[in-house]
């Protein structure tokens, strides 16, 4: 069974349970242990690059050092954490002055950053790691045509990593037809959702939120997928606030791609967390079961 | 000796980590301004800004809002003929705006900012409901009451937490945070 340092983020504490609850089971059941990573901090979120970048990188960085003490590459399911903790591993293994300035204020928690690890966002474990065609193998309630609306968001393909295609990516459209969902057209799946500007500058955020729940009504999808807790908040629970502000009718569901998953693998709907949310997605699951 | 930096030279100087081609090698293209979700919103869009910054119009650059709409959402600086990092010249603008304390009145961003930042000092961890009153006042009523709303549902659907989380060596990470701010922390 492969193990890795589990890094769930902020969010999964409780705002989105149930995508942590949903990656863990899924990962259960494809024979992937997540194990949380101990005492880890917050990863700094936009806030700490507003503010100092060294410091910024030094949050990450005690995350970074904890998980290669524990011998494990680490996983973050929130996109935000992923690229936070993702670039601080990549610039501190090129950059020997900063890691050293860092590895100075690590001592102080007895720690110590060498850059031997990986830095993995959850999606990359399930379609990279494990691979869409073991997950296909493995699926035992096909999800019927489920129409769902695939949204990548932003960070875990931008800022551009290495090699890979942040144009015109298909992994997430691949996933959901391997779990017997149909992905329907989804334009702006690449867009932003507003990420924190929901906090700071509503209005704005609002909009853009606006933008990605039309084009999923205007392609029918039954179901909008999530690799994202900031994306899945933004999305789901301020529908309300956007039916108020432009006087629109959207509800629909928002859920996150590792309960779909789940769902696919036979793992019962209250054990991924399915029932938080604010609109029902039970009524369409129902449908397929 | 000792000529002044050009504001050009002072946010390429912030831009620590970056690997991106310099700012002075922007064509104005405006690619940047079509695929940014914000560029409405703000008073000078990101290529806007950038020809600003070469103009050395550093008043009016600090005075707009666009850098602090910018969502980091890094489509400028995935789509950038050029390569350059727009969405990383936002963050250092953020950056120069808080530490000389000349950013426009009014906005949320820069006191969100800096709060969150102490609360992580503090704790190790985010726990955003203790930030909330302090700046949702600013959207009026009407906002505060659709919060409220959203608020009250998330505690029916177990997703707001009561208390506060904090990590369990925290005395050890405040001294390692101490190594890299020494004095004072942040403003």
């Amino acid at each position: 069974m492969k193990t890795y340092a589990y890094f769930p983020g902020c969010s999964l504490e409780i705002v989105a349970a149930s995508y942590d609850r949903s990656a863990v089971e899924a990962l259960r059941a494809l024979d992937v242990e997540l194990k949380e990573l101990d005492d880890w901090n917050c990863c700094g979120a936009t806030a700490y690059f507003h503010i100092d970048e060294i410091l910024a990188h030094t949050l990450c960085a005690r995350n970074l050092a904890i998980a290669e003490k524990q011998k494990l590459d680490l996983v973050a399911p929130c996109s935000g954490c992923y690229k936070n903790l993702y670039f601080t591993n990549e610039h501190l293994k090129k950059d020997a002055d900063l890691a050293e300035h860092i590895n100075f204020a690590l001592e102080a928690d007895d720690l110590h950053f060498f850059g031997k690890g990986r830095v993995r966002h959850l999606m990359e474990v399930f379609v990279e790691d494990i691979g869409v065609e073991e997950i296909r193998k493995r699926v035992t309630h096909p999800l019927g045509g489920l129409r769902v609306a695939a949204y990548y968001g932003c960070q875990l393909l931008r800022p551009r990593k290495d090699g890979e295609d942040v144009e015109s990516p298909t992994f997430f459209e691949e996933l959901m037809k391997a779990v017997g969902a149909e992905p329907v057209p989804f334009p702006p799946r690449l867009r932003c959702c507003g990420g924190s500007l929901i906090v700071t500058y509503r209005k704005g955020a609002l909009a853009m939120v606006r933008q990605l729940l039309e084009s999923a009504e205007e392609n029918k999808a039954q179901v909008l997928a999530t690799i994202c807790p900031l994306c899945q908040v933004n999305l789901e629970c301020y529908q309300s606030q956007v039916n108020e502000e432009f006087g629109t009718h959207f509800s629909l569901p928002v859920l996150y791609f590792t309960q779909l998953l789940g769902l696919a693998l036979g793992i019962a709907p209250k054990r991924l967390g399915i029932g938080a949310e604010f609109v029902p997605a039970e009524p369409v699951l129902a449908a397929f079961r | 000796m000792g000529a002044r930096p050009s504001f050009q030279q002072e946010v390429s100087n912030l831009l620590y980590a970056s690997e991106s081609t310099p700012m002075q090698c922007c064509i104005q293209c405006a690619t940047c301004v079509s695929t940014c979700p914000a560029a409405e919103f703000m008073d000078a869009s990101p290529r806007r800004i950038i020809a600003m910054i070469a103009a050395d119009m550093k008043d009016a650059v600090l005075a707009s809002n666009s850098y602090w709409y910018c969502a980091s959402c890094y489509h400028c600086s995935a789509k950038c003929p050029r390569g350059i990092d727009v969405a990383g010249m936002m963050y250092a603008l953020k950056r120069y705006s808080l530490w000389k304390g000349r950013h426009r009145e009014g906005l949320i961003g820069p006191d969100f900012s800096r709060r969150f930042v102490k609360m992580i000092m503090k704790t190790g961890r985010a726990y955003e409901p203790s930030l909330a009153p302090a700046f949702l006042g600013k959207y009026g009523w009407r906002v505060l009451l659709g919060d409220v709303k959203t608020a009250l549902r998330l505690l029916s659907k177990g997703r707001l937490p009561l208390l506060p989380s904090r990590i369990k060596r925290v005395r050890p990470f405040r001294r390692m945070l101490a190594r890299i701010i020494p004095l004072g922390g942040v403003a």
